[in-house]
């Protein structure tokens, strides 16, 4: 809400007040602020020397560290990006087979997307992790995340494609069969694209979510080395949990909100109304359409 | 399978934990995010402001750095709390940014004249959130916020990882890091676990739905 529905009416009385309680509330963060600010410093954390690897040049540890952190950030895009990638392919084939199947034969795979959609991101890529290598199957690190991402995320986005395929007028999918084509060609041709389209906000929530769920293989995993993991380097650097958490957090704030901005840019242009004009979808309210149309086990926000 | 049988009493204690974490974190996290939402909307700039970066912080760190930040930067600040509290800590500060998101469109959903009409009739703004806009808005929120919840109690397993109890998915970690027993069963163990707690949530949530909801 970009303008306060509940806001005072503009009288002077109003607008007074209003001004003391921004006034006393600008003073009161302020306040916070300066007084962490000042435990900080007693603490000795604002010290040059601490924060010297990141910012200043001429230390010898300065390029190391922020090689180390393009690393992080190459690794951690890189495994987002394949997972991404498998998630939408397979979503979208689960969503076409569940739409296709009858009442009956769509039983076990809806039992298997509840399931899948009702367990924790980390309890999967733990199961990609451990039990892979038990029946014999090695592949690196890297590849047990993308699976592990890959096996919650698919059903994820199966689900956000189906309110989407939902909520698309029923006349899409009879015109598509009255011309002749078949169920599965109507499916993919006509009502897919136009609920990729429709669902673009919720999808594009879902692969922030994926970006950041990246980081439980720091947790996991001893191996890829996506930015959390990273962090243990960048702590030998700094050798401070302050600077160093601060830091990884600033760098997922900036990846994310860089991929963010061109999702929205994205989806400014992709986004079009019924009669071609275009349209930015208001994201809460898609979120919610989703999420009611959802409901179940899944959780819209992921870690 | 003889692994879950064997070492029941330990999947019990560990699930017990684990609904105790999720307990108090979704107690703290409905609070901490409705406090935010009204910061959100309120006629106030600099706490409009405020919740806003805060949500925005949150919103795109992920929950493991949360978790650190908590975990080891407050102790370093002088803030010292036994593990356990300081997980919860950090899974709070996190679900409570996305509650705020929640709660929040919700307060968007409602018509602008209905708060437009409670003013008229000289209602201030807080008996105007309190008496007529969140009334509404909690009752179409119940789907979004059902979502956060059940993303909440999965993402508690996340604390589990840290070590901060001897919760659900440390208990299966422990008996197959540990003690050595197979690793399969003991993960379906634990996932089952977790699904016990997320499946009949999402179905009584889409109960609680059905009775609320507002047809508009």
């Amino acid at each position: 809400m970009s303008q306060s529905v509940l806001y005072d009416a503009p009288g002077p009385r109003a607008r007074r007040r209003s001004l003391v309680i921004s006034v006393v509330a600008g003073l009161v963060l302020v306040g916070l602020l300066v007084l962490a600010g000042l435990r900080l410093h007693r603490e000795g954390q604002f010290a040059p020397e601490l924060w010297s690897p990141l910012l200043w040049p001429g230390d010898e540890q300065f390029p190391a560290v922020w090689r180390q952190l393009g690393r992080g950030v190459y690794y951690t895009l890189l495994a987002a990006a394949l997972a991404i990638t498998f998630s939408l392919v397979i979503g979208t084939a689960v969503t076409t087979t569940r739409l296709m199947l009858g009442r009956r034969g769509r039983m076990p795979l809806v039992v298997l997307v509840e399931l899948l959609r009702g367990s924790p991101v980390v309890v999967l890529i733990f199961f990609a992790g451990k039990i892979l290598p038990a029946f014999g199957v090695d592949l690196s690190n890297l590849w047990y995340l993308v699976i592990g991402l890959t096996l919650y995320n698919s059903v994820v986005i199966a689900e956000i494609l189906r309110a989407g395929v939902a909520a698309l007028p029923r006349g899409q999918a009879e015109a598509g069969l009255a011309i002749g084509m078949t169920r599965r060609q109507t499916m993919l041709v006509v009502q897919m694209p136009q609920a990729f389209r429709l669902m673009l906000p919720a999808l594009i929530s879902q692969l922030v979510v994926i970006v950041k769920d990246t980081s439980l293989a720091g947790l996991i995993l001893t191996g890829p080395d996506e930015l959390l993991r990273i962090s243990e380097r960048v702590f030998r650097f700094l050798d401070n949990p302050l600077q160093t958490y601060t830091v990884i957090a600033l760098v997922y704030i900036v990846v994310n909100l860089l991929l963010s901005r061109l999702a929205t840019f994205a989806e400014r242009r992709l986004s079009t109304a019924r009669q071609g004009q275009p349209v930015t979808i208001d994201k809460d309210a898609a979120q919610m359409a989703a999420n009611r149309e959802l409901g179940g086990a899944g959780g819209g926000a992921g870690i | 399978m003889s692994v879950l049988v064997d070492n029941f009493d330990l999947f019990v204690g560990g699930f017990l934990r684990s609904l105790e974490i999720i307990a108090y974190a979704l107690v703290g996290s409905l609070v901490l995010g409705t406090l935010l939402a009204v910061l959100r909307v309120s006629p106030v700039p600099p706490l409009q402001r405020f919740a806003a970066f805060y949500v925005g912080i949150v919103r795109n760190s992920p929950l493991t750095v949360m978790l650190f930040v908590t975990a080891f930067v407050l102790p370093e600040l002088g803030f010292n709390a036994p593990f356990f509290w300081l997980g919860i800590l950090g899974l709070v500060l996190y679900t409570a940014g996305f509650v705020c998101e929640a709660i929040r469109a919700g307060i968007n959903a409602v018509p602008t004249g209905q708060a437009e009409a409670a003013r008229s009739i000289g209602l201030t703004f807080g008996q105007t959130l309190q008496e007529v806009v969140m009334p509404q808005a909690l009752r179409s929120v119940v789907p979004p916020l059902g979502s956060v919840v059940i993303a909440m109690m999965k993402n508690s397993a996340v604390l589990g990882v840290f070590g901060v109890g001897q919760d659900l998915l440390s208990v299966g970690n422990r008996l197959t890091s540990a003690q050595g027993f197979a690793v399969t069963p003991v993960l379906f163990g634990v996932l089952l676990g977790y699904l016990a707690i997320t499946l009949p949530t999402g179905a009584l949530l889409s109960v609680v739905e059905r009775k609320v909801a507002i047809l508009r």
